[in-house]
């Protein structure tokens, strides 16, 4: 991959997005090399990125998730998070069945059809009673299984931590929901802001840990940088912990 | 689990047996201690941990109180001085006998403080091990910790007795390692400090 990526060195300096997409149009169906360590060649880049992500939750995000998570009762905040989970299945389904695992697409479709008659339109949850709790995957994922290697880590403007890989794939769930299938063109905007709300809902539900990540660390992008990725290795199933912590008496 | 033990068991009270009593209390001697931490120990290490943890956050006492408990606690059940050191990376090396001692003792009562304002999350919630087995050259007892509205998540500890006794020295939260966060963290504080482990000591106990 480095090799054939020397020569377009200027565009993938500039861009870390191009440089993903011209990752991707290079890259070889194959088994995912097992990511180790820290990538990081946009670090100056990325931290200026995650100042702005900073500047926003300190001002905004964090303000209005404490507000809303004082004010309104527990049930409103989770029924919100449980409408847009709802609304993320078909996309899960599709990526599933992307990756041949119908084990897993059968429960999530499973758990769309309950939620979304039981469960009032998604509201409530009652397929997690019933055993089918969500089986969470993404185009990321999808990649991955596919043998795309995860890429640079790349923190996104609004979003936050990410990888070359991983924001292909967010951008292509984005662009290409089956649920928007379901939704009339005019009522699209209560899905966009139903995800916004179930993420400032999150933001509020766990504010003393992402307050000790990004404002009591003393580097907060760095902390944050290690835990997306082990946490996401770990979700993909790609546990490699650094071998020197793998044994801290060998030395 | 136990099917395991009983075939290493057996296996050296055959080994023993062919090879003459005298020469068989040799073998069992020099045997027994290689893995003198079991499995069902290294599991009641981390559940005998977890009770403590539990009592000290249902006890009612102040923060202040109840930090001084986790440190008790941190130091009857982690590997303290060698958690200190991996934060402490590559610095350690060229630190002095007299400050890796100042940073252990610093170290301790800083991550107390800091994994205990944490824990205070935990109340109404628990922490239940579900299995443990062998791993590398050490155990990992694994563990379900339910919080209070919030979907279950994997917490991972890694037990061993390089140390002499039986203590963990890691754990794995979702996937996250804590020495690896540790080390970025502490190595961040150094940054700010110049790269002075005195100055960093000091910035520790002030936290």
């Amino acid at each position: 991959m480095t090799i054939y990526l020397r020569p377009l060195s200027l565009s993938w300096q500039k861009s870390p997005m191009l440089a993903a997409l011209v990752a991707l149009s290079l890259s070889a169906c194959g088994p995912a090399i097992v990511p180790q360590g820290i990538d990081d060649p946009f670090e100056k880049q990325n931290r200026a990125t995650h100042e702005l992500n900073l500047k926003l939750d300190t001002y905004v995000v964090r303000p209005l998730a404490n507000r809303a998570t004082r004010i309104l009762p527990e049930p409103v905040v989770q029924g919100v998070s449980n409408f847009a989970g709802n609304l993320d299945l078909p996309g899960m389904v599709v990526n599933d069945l992307l990756q041949a695992k119908v084990g897993p697409a059968l429960q999530n479709t499973l758990r769309f059809a309950v939620n979304s008659t039981i469960g009032i339109g998604g509201v409530l949850d009652p397929a997690s009673q019933m055993g089918a709790a969500a089986k969470d995957t993404d185009f990321g994922e999808t990649l991955s299984v596919w043998g795309l290697a995860e890429g640079a880590y790349l923190e996104l403007p609004f979003y936050g931590p990410s990888t070359q890989r991983d924001a292909v794939g967010t951008a292509v769930d984005l662009v290409f929901d089956p649920t928007r299938l379901f939704i009339p063109k005019n009522k699209r905007w209560v899905s966009t802001l139903a995800q916004v709300a179930a993420r400032i809902g999150d933001r509020g539900r766990y504010s003393e840990t992402v307050d000790s990540i990004l404002y009591d660390s003393a580097d907060g992008y760095a902390q944050a940088r290690l835990l997306y990725l082990e946490n996401r290795r770990h979700n993909l199933g790609q546990t490699t912990a650094d071998s020197e912590f793998e044994d801290p008496y060998a030395h | 689990m136990r099917i395991k033990t009983d075939t290493t068991a057996m296996t050296l009270t055959r080994r023993a047996f062919g090879a003459g009593l005298a020469s068989g209390a040799g073998f069992l001697a020099f045997a027994l201690p290689v893995r003198a931490l079991t499995v069902d120990q290294a599991r009641q290490l981390v559940d005998k941990l977890i009770a403590d943890i539990n009592a000290t956050i249902n006890s009612g006492k102040s923060e202040q109180a109840m930090f001084g408990d986790f440190e008790q606690i941190f130091v009857t059940y982690a590997d303290v001085a060698t958690i200190a050191r991996s934060a402490l990376g590559p610095a350690s090396k060229q630190a002095s006998a007299g400050q890796m001692a100042a940073f252990t003792k610093a170290y301790q009562g800083y991550i107390s403080r800091k994994y205990g304002r944490r824990f205070r999350e935990f109340i109404g919630g628990k922490i239940e091990v579900t299995d443990a087995r062998p791993y590398k050259s050490y155990y990992e007892v694994i563990s379900t910790a339910t919080l209070q509205g919030e979907a279950p998540f994997d917490l991972r500890w890694w037990v061993g007795d390089k140390s002499g006794r039986n203590l963990f020295f890691n754990i794995i939260i979702e996937g996250v390692n804590m020495l690896a966060s540790e080390r970025t963290e502490i190595g961040a504080i150094l940054d700010k400090n110049g790269g002075d482990i005195d100055k960093l000591v000091a910035a520790l106990n002030m936290t």
